[in-house]
């Protein structure tokens, strides 16, 4: 007998809420609720710098960022399991329609570890050493030594842009030693003399060294100058056209406030 | 009385449920693996995808054959350098071993076993690779791969051997030294054969942990999906390769990597019913003497 007046009552407060917020919103001050974005581990660190600085500004908004890679973003996305699905590579014909957003761009690095006297690589000897057509550094200028190639597993959407960006219709050597993360690239570059691999060039360190490809050092300005050869794009995903805290955030993403914040973690800005 | 009787009756249908999901999430599991594997076997043909050499995914090729021969080779040569030890040591645990000495070792060899696979990858990657590549190639390898195979299946041959061993009824022992067999002759002629079936069935169950193992295999086996042309050079194994790119995988890619699976796990019923099968028939031979 009692359940209609309390009914009554938590109707008229959810009423009051209800206007309360549409209020807050009208003075589009106080934005809250919450995004998630995931997918590529090369957009991750940026998405998740961009998040916490939107964060900072909106304290009542949650942004989740995972990994998963890119494949996992564009699932995600296209499924709604994320409300932004993040790419490090362009979508093709086999993958989902969905509204691409450009991030950011990312040169990709062709790394040895930082005692290989070999500075600089052309594309082609890139090309052959990846495709297994070259296994001696001897013929690259090197010592004499057997080359050990590191790449991505497949799948990878920096295997899959390194594929289409350099190797164009050659194939990587099956010899190749495959590695699941950039970390772990990194980590076995660095740890052995003979290795060469790839990764994001925002993700160099002084454990690694990027090589010159056709005689342009491998940095932040010449990929954003274009004289860099192996820039990629990095997308964010969504659904539909955005709208509502999801439009917020990318409009902030895109936004010379974001951009600012894309140029502080090594990739290059787009706006 | 009647509030007992419903406790007992109710209990018992909430087993009979509990052991029914088991059952269920069994089944669930086989007919997912199989019904997810079923676009690629057809795209792919069983034989191409059984006996095909090339994997490629990104140019549609689909050959596991070099998976294949990775879990083998790495799970046989772990085999051939951890049953002479396991076996070793569980006698030296069973039989000669002071009981000071014993009380250590035991319960070290029991830890050994829960240490998680990850942890073996990462020492193997930090020790072993280097010491590898000393000798030749990037020592991501084969010859890596089956150091640190060995060393986790060990823990489970000493255990269950030591086990099997001791097992043995005190009269089979005493009877050969009463006829004056020495304490070698003994454990020789009469212990190892009468624990025979334990010590194959731990040998077996070591080989299923061995050919289902991913992390430390990712870690350490350099991952390459070709057929190693030696102890130095790279190679991947089934669990490795679906561990490895099962995260980024989509379409027929990952369609493929659940017929791995299919495979995978077909051999691995296949090795436990060897086991079960070898404790079973030692257990009704030992019935009978």
């Amino acid at each position: 007998m009692s359940i209609r007046p309390s009914r009554s009552w938590i109707i008229l407060v959810l009423a009051g809420v209800l206007a309360l917020s549409l209020v807050l919103v009208g003075c589009g001050k106080q934005l809250s609720g919450s995004v998630s974005v995931g997918g590529s581990t090369t957009v991750q660190p940026l998405a998740q710098a961009l998040a916490d600085a939107f964060q900072q500004k909106h304290t009542d908004v949650g942004i989740t960022v995972a990994g998963g890679g890119t494949a996992a973003g564009i699932k995600g996305a296209n499924e709604g399991t994320f409300d932004i699905g993040a790419a490090s590579r362009d979508l093709t014909t086999g993958d989902p329609a969905l509204v691409t957003h450009l991030l950011a761009k990312d040169g990709i690095g062709i790394i040895t570890s930082p005692g290989n006297p070999v500075t600089g690589l052309t594309k082609a000897q890139v090309v052959s050493i990846f495709s297994g057509a070259i296994t001696n550094w001897r013929d690259v200028g090197g010592p004499n030594h057997a080359i050990d190639v590191f790449v991505r597993e497949s799948g990878s959407g920096t295997r899959t842009a390194f594929q289409e960006l350099v190797m164009g219709s050659e194939n990587i050597t099956s010899s190749a030693l495959q590695q699941t993360s950039s970390g772990g690239i990194r980590q076995a570059v660095a740890g052995d003399p003979n290795a060469i691999g790839f990764e994001s060039l925002a993700y160099l360190d002084s454990s690694i060294k990027a090589l010159d490809i056709d005689g342009v050092p491998a940095t932040q300005e010449t990929a954003k100058d274009g004289t860099y050869p192996i820039v990629r794009p990095l997308y964010f995903l969504t659904k539909e056209q955005p709208t509502g805290l999801v439009k917020d955030f990318i409009d902030f993403c895109q936004s010379v406030e974001g951009q600012q914040i894309v140029e502080d973690n090594g990739y290059i800005a787009v706006k | 009385m009647r509030a007992r009787y419903l406790i007992d009756r109710s209990s018992r249908t909430l087993l009979l449920v509990c052991a029914f999901l088991t059952l269920v999430v069994l089944a669930a599991i086989a007919v997912y693996t199989f019904m997810f594997a079923l676009p690629a076997i057809r795209e792919v043909g069983l034989w191409h995808f059984l006996f095909g050499k090339v994997w490629r995914p990104e140019s549609g090729l689909y050959g596991i054959l070099p998976m294949i021969v990775g879990s083998v080779v790495v799970t046989l040569g772990a085999l051939i350098l951890a049953v002479p030890l396991g076996i070793g040591c569980a006698i030296l645990l069973a039989e000669v071993a002071p009981q000071r000495v014993r009380q250590f070792l035991r319960p070290a060899v029991e830890l050994l076993v829960g240490i998680p696979s990850v942890v073996y990858g990462l020492v193997g990657l930090v020790i072993v690779v280097p010491l590898v590549r000393r000798i030749e190639g990037p020592g991501l390898s084969v010859a890596a791969g089956i150091i640190v195979l060995a060393v986790m299946i060990l823990p489970t041959i000493v255990s269950i051997s030591e086990d099997s061993i001791r097992a043995v009824p005190k009269s089979h022992k005493e009877g050969a030294l009463a006829l004056g067999a020495t304490h070698w002759q003994t454990i020789w002629r009469v212990l190892l054969p009468s624990a025979r079936s334990g010590i194959v069935a731990s040998v077996v169950l070591g080989m299923g942990r061995a050919i289902g193992e991913a992390m430390a295999m990712i870690m350490v086996l350099g991952m390459a999906p070709r057929i190693p042309s030696s102890l130095f050079s790279p190679a991947s194994t089934l669990a490795g390769m679906i561990a490895a790119e099962a995260p980024e995988a989509s379409g027929v890619h990952r369609s493929a990597l659940f017929a791995m699976s299919v495979v995978l796990f077909l051999l691995i019923i296949v090795i436990n019913g060897v086991a079960l099968a070898i404790m079973r028939r030692g257990s009704r031979a030992q019935g009978i003497s």
